[in-house]
């Protein structure tokens, strides 16, 4: 009785959010489809893709999300190794760090950026390496979480101590045991950065550069059908960088653990990786 | 224990400035040079300048403008705003959660429900703001539909999408599913047996609530409404998408500082900036000390 009212109010919940999350992407899609008067058409999106600027802001924005995978991955890949088998006192600092991205929001990032590296000798602000370093720092908390998360579920310690008594120096360590292992994190990693990256605003307007989020602003200033078209293609994106994700990682990672920011899974994080950073202190 | 003899024996004897440990440290240098590089400098130059005038002097002028009354306005808008969207954002964040865990509903739809909040959480800014414009604008589905058939003009009764509860209604969607996420951990750490004892203790659902449920919960949903509300406080580019500069919330102010389109005011900029920091900073602290309270039920 009990049980089937709960159910009951369940399924109530579940249908009011449905209603809320589904309709604005119903109108949105519709809205889309309203390009050419009195008919449903593609239109809109016929326009989307003939539009020179489109292609060139989007593989802007690809470059610079490529640029920001390799460099967060190369970075942040053996720190977060090394942490684990050489420095675990170094655990609690890097929680803090990738905290920070969330003290200091985008808006405040780009405006330091600015202030920094706008003047002689560190002028950096008229190269995208400038606007890649900026991304690298927002999505240093995803990056990081996905490889430790993806660390604590193997033996690190074990797999090394193995891989160097049968003779394997660091590199082939590396590359041969630990990064295989680490496929699923690292994937998950990859997609999560491209999915933020791809359609970002912030830095790339304060920082002007001609990117794929500013390039929709712009769109969704003059035209009314063409930026529904965008935003029904940059869901699509979205939905299939983080479907790619949830299909890798099924089984392997809690789902909840990955696609919500960095800081949002700190706290179940924190706790495992207390208990095993106090084994690895005594080795 | 896997604890080898000689890493025992590493451990015991006296460490050198130079020992084998502290030198692994080095190892962490590029990372934080990076961190050191485009996060730290960056937030201490904003630091600096929101405590210097345009020629570099020392002032405390800046924090003297942030009493001015516009300014003193758009905090009090951005904070109300990221109040209420993350309240509302939380309690119906929390009761979907609740559904799909401990609801009773089928397996799969959890993992759906997951994935889309990934998603969801994801779909900010640009996007975001255009899907409003498309359900909730002058001419959006939702509009129509309510003239149509309900003979209700939203846009009569006062409502507008560029107003403060169309942005509310607009932060909603990123709130939610966000919430989703964070609590989720929290709600699958309650037994199923809590609720079996006090059933058979005889206590009334509304009693397993109050005297179990909202204590054992309490600081996990107090945590995931500070990380929410600063989630909203820091978003820029959903607000600068939608409100084109009619709600002067503090992101889009200090975005109009950064780039020269009203009065240019660096200096006074870094105020703002700084003013934000503390903000997010305060709620960060808070978090991690409510968190902690809240691991305890987590084991």
């Amino acid at each position: 009785m009990k049980n089937r009212k709960r159910k009951a109010m369940s399924w109530l919940v579940l249908a009011a959010g449905l209603l809320y999350f589904l309709l604005p992407l119903l109108a949105t899609f519709l809205f889309s489809l309203r390009g050419k008067k009195g008919v449903l058409s593609f239109v809109a999106y016929e326009h989307v893709f003939a539009d020179p600027q489109f292609l060139k802001t989007f593989v802007f924005s690809f470059k610079m999300s490529i640029f920001t995978v390799v460099a967060g991955l190369v970075l942040i890949i053996p720190t977060t190794i090394w942490i684990h088998l050489k420095v675990p006192k170094a655990k609690p600092l890097i929680e803090v760090f990738a905290l920070m991205p969330f003290v200091i929001p985008p808006i405040i990032l780009a405006f330091g950026l600015i202030r920094s590296y706008s003047r002689p000798p560190l002028a950096l602000v008229t190269t995208p390496a400038l606007l890649v370093a900026g991304y690298v720092i927002i999505a240093f908390p995803y990056i990081y979480r996905s490889i430790d998360a993806g660390l604590r579920a193997m033996d690190l310690k074990a797999l090394t101590e193995a891989g160097m008594s049968l003779g394997a120096g660091w590199f082939s360590l590396l590359f041969q045991v630990v990064l295989p292992n680490l496929r699923t994190s690292i994937l998950a990693a990859i997609f999560l950065t491209f999915a933020t990256v791809i359609g970002e605003l912030t830095l790339a307007v304060l920082l002007a550069w001609p990117a794929f989020g500013p390039y929709m602003a712009l769109v969704g200033r003059d035209l009314a059908y063409e930026p529904a078209a965008l935003a029904i293609l940059s869901f699509a994106l979205t939905w299939g960088s983080i479907g790619i994700i949830q299909a890798l990682s099924r089984g392997k990672i809690r789902p909840s653990a990955m696609p919500a920011p960095g800081w949002a899974t700190m706290a179940e994080d924190t706790k495992p990786a207390e208990k095993r950073s106090s084994t690895n202190g005594l080795s | 224990m896997p604890i080898s003899a000689s890493g025992r024996k590493g451990a015991r004897s006296a460490r050198p400035l130079f020992s084998r440990k502290n030198l692994a440290w080095l190892g962490l240098a590029p990372f934080f040079l990076f961190v050191l590089a485009f996060m730290v400098l960056p937030a201490g130059n904003i630091l600096v300048g929101s405590f210097q005038d345009r020629e570099g002097a020392f002032t405390l002028a800046n924090f003297a403008n942030l009493l001015r009354p516009n300014i003193v306005k758009s905090y009090l808008v951005t904070i109300r705003l990221s109040a209420v969207t993350a309240l509302i954002g939380s309690l119906f964040g929390f009761l979907v959660a609740y559904a799909i865990i401990l609801g009773g509903l089928p397996k799969p739809i959890r993992s759906f429900v997951s994935t889309f909040s990934g998603v969801a959480s994801n779909f900010a800014g640009v996007p975001l703001a255009f899907a409003f414009i498309a359900t909730l604008g002058r001419v959006g589905l939702l509009t129509t539909l309510l003239k149509t058939f309900l003979g209700i003009d939203l846009y009569d009764k006062g409502f507008s999408l560029y107003s403060f509860w169309g942005l509310a209604f607009t932060y909603i969607y990123f709130q939610i599913p966000l919430m989703i996420l964070i609590i989720s951990p929290a709600i699958d750490g309650m037994k199923k047996e809590w609720r079996e004892a006090s059933e058979n203790l005889g206590a009334t659902t509304f009693q397993y609530w109050l005297h179990v449920g909202i204590p054992v919960l309490a600081p996990s949903l107090l945590a995931a409404f500070i990380l929410l509300f600063g989630n909203a406080f820091g978003a820029y580019a959903t607000a600068y998408s939608l409100t084109g500069g009619l709600i002067n919330l503090v992101p889009i102010l200090i975005g109009a500082q950064i780039r020269g389109d009203v009065l240019h005011d660096p200096n006074l900029g870094y105020a703002l900036a700084f003013g934000m920091v503390i903000i997010m900073g305060l709620s960060i602290s808070v978090y991690s000390w409510v968190q902690k309270i809240a691991s305890r039920w987590m084991k």
